[in-house]
């Protein structure tokens, strides 16, 4: 019992530990891949090769001073950039990244919480964090927080509709809501991503979760150009960190989960790496695996963002509203027709 | 002008080439050559007219230039230059020159790098040279003095030499 705890404990520890390093590191990402996609060279001075970036990126966040407006609702102010960062990592608890690791006859599964009902979990979760964001631009008691508040409760509400739809196909294919049951069906069976009645989930799924994590070409609640920060306008020192730490936290959770239910999780088509582990190396290869795909889609998102302008709000909701949504509900139909068929 | 819009396909229509292209674009330029200068290891590429901080040069027998005329500081916008005239010995050889500055200070907090006194000088003493990042702790370090001023300045080769040609 005690020692059941003590490796729940340890698992949670590192999840969280692993989670923010790579946190830190996509917004070192993020500021490398930009600078070479505009021919520039990027941060290369803090470290070798600037790799010590985020260290010093989070001491001067922690050393900056904390200003608390007066104009402000003070409660509120405070709980916004927490309620952020808080879906976003007890989301990860329900992802499994990687199958099981045997250590001295134990078999340690690798999630923290295997839940049956996973993926309404994560979504209960991320529609949570736009509390976080409304509550921010409300209490901040400015016209461009408020902005951005509200544009971000329209477009998260707009686009958990179409990401829910989108992951229903899935479901249907692997007749379970587990998310460790959807990795260990597309080892035995092939990604998602290679069944074509698949493609149209796995393409909007994306483009929702950009729009969920409010990344360009949907970034409308932070909006620079118009609304100054958007809702993060009136925060300063570690509590517009804890902003920032809770848009990368939300993008590692919405690539890892893409990775889950579409790029076969901690799975690769060939011999020990399409079934679970019996070896502790191969377990420990395989949550190797699920990174590197993870960390791609990682790649993807700082690609997309200095690639494409933002939408125009209008273009975003038409594109929310009249084109995923029916286009997924279409896919369920097409998706149910195929199946039934097949088996 | 009647600006004639290309006919989009369906296909083209949904945008997603397009972005697709756009994504190789950038893509391609992620291996490209860099275009960032290494600041402090690999510095700027001046030419002779810079206008960085004004400084006072010698001629070329390493006599200081100025004549304390005050010209400078009298045209100077943001009064950032004080010349303090000084007396020349009488006795010496080169005594034709009957003034030079005891001292001759420019606040570079102060100095908007106009070359007002480059322009104005009539002895062609001062002038905008290419040092651009000079910077102290504090306002008095920033107070270039006559000695610092000519040991920046350094010599300048020009016609008017004036105790050899007057």
């Amino acid at each position: 019992m005690i020692i059941e705890l003590l490796i729940h404990f340890i698992k949670i520890g590192a999840v969280i530990g692993v989670m923010l390093g790579i946190v830190a590191y996509t917004v070192m990402l993020e500021r490398w891949v930009c600078a070479w996609i505009q021919d520039r060279i990027g941060p290369n001075r803090v470290g070798p090769f600037g790799l010590l970036q985020p260290m010093a990126d989070g001491i001067k966040l922690m050393l900056k001073e904390d200003v608390l407006p007066n104009h402000v609702h003070k409660v509120l102010y405070t709980i916004g950039p927490m309620l952020v960062i808080l879906p976003a990592l007890v989301n990860m608890a329900v992802i499994p990244w990687g199958s099981n690791l045997p250590i001295l006859g134990r078999e340690i599964k690798c999630v923290i919480a295997d839940l049956n009902v996973g993926i309404l979990f994560i979504f209960a979760f991320a529609a949570f964090s736009v509390y976080g964001i409304v509550l921010a631009g409300w209490a901040s008691n400015s016209k461009y927080s408020f902005l951005g508040g509200v544009r971000s409760s329209a477009q998260m509400i707009s686009y958990e509709v179409a990401l829910g739809l989108s992951v229903v196909p899935v479901f249907m294919q692997v007749g379970s809501l587990n998310l460790g049951k959807a990795v260990e069906y597309q080892a035995q069976h092939g990604w998602m991503a290679f069944y074509p009645w698949q493609w149209i989930p796995l393409f909007v799924f994306t483009v929702s979760a950009f729009a969920e994590t409010n990344r360009l070409p949907f970034d409308m609640p932070e909006a620079e150009q118009e609304l100054v920060g958007g809702y993060n306008t009136e925060y300063s020192s570690m509590k517009f960190g804890m902003f920032f730490m809770g848009e990368y936290a939300a993008m590692f959770v919405m690539s890892s989960l893409m990775t889950t239910l579409f790029w076969g999780g901690w799975s690769l088509p060939f011999a020990p790496f399409n079934a679970p582990a019996q070896v502790l190396w191969v377990g420990l290869a395989q949550i190797g695996v699920f990174l590197a795909k993870t960390v791609f889609g990682l790649f993807l998102y700082v690609w997309v963002r200095w690639t494409i302008p933002r939408f125009r709000y209008d273009q975003l909701m038409a594109l929310g509203w009249k084109v995923f949504i029916p286009l997924t509900i279409v896919n369920i139909l097409i998706t149910g027709v195929v199946l039934a068929m097949i088996r | 002008m009647q600006v004639q819009r290309p006919k989009l396909n369906i296909w083209e229509r949904t945008y997603i080439p397009q972005i697709l292209q756009g994504m190789w674009l950038t893509l391609k330029h992620v291996p490209q050559r860099k275009f960032t200068r290494q600041y402090p290891e690999v510095k700027p590429l001046l030419y002779g007219k810079y206008r960085g901080a004004p400084l006072l040069v010698r001629d070329p027998d390493g006599r200081v230039k100025c004549v304390a005329c005050q010209l400078c500081e009298f045209v100077c916008p943001p009064k950032a230059i004080r010349v303090t005239p000084g007396k020349r010995d009488a006795t010496r050889p080169d005594a034709n020159v009957e003034k030079e500055p005891q001292d001759f200070e420019i606040d570079m907090l102060r100095c908007i790098y106009c070359g007002y006194c480059e322009a104005v000088c009539p002895e062609r003493a001062i002038f905008l040279k290419d040092i651009f990042a000079e910077v102290g702790y504090k306002r008095e370090e920033m107070k270039f003095h006559k000695e610092k001023l000519l040991e920046l300045g350094g010599v300048k080769e020009d016609l008017i030499w004036k105790w050899k040609n007057k």
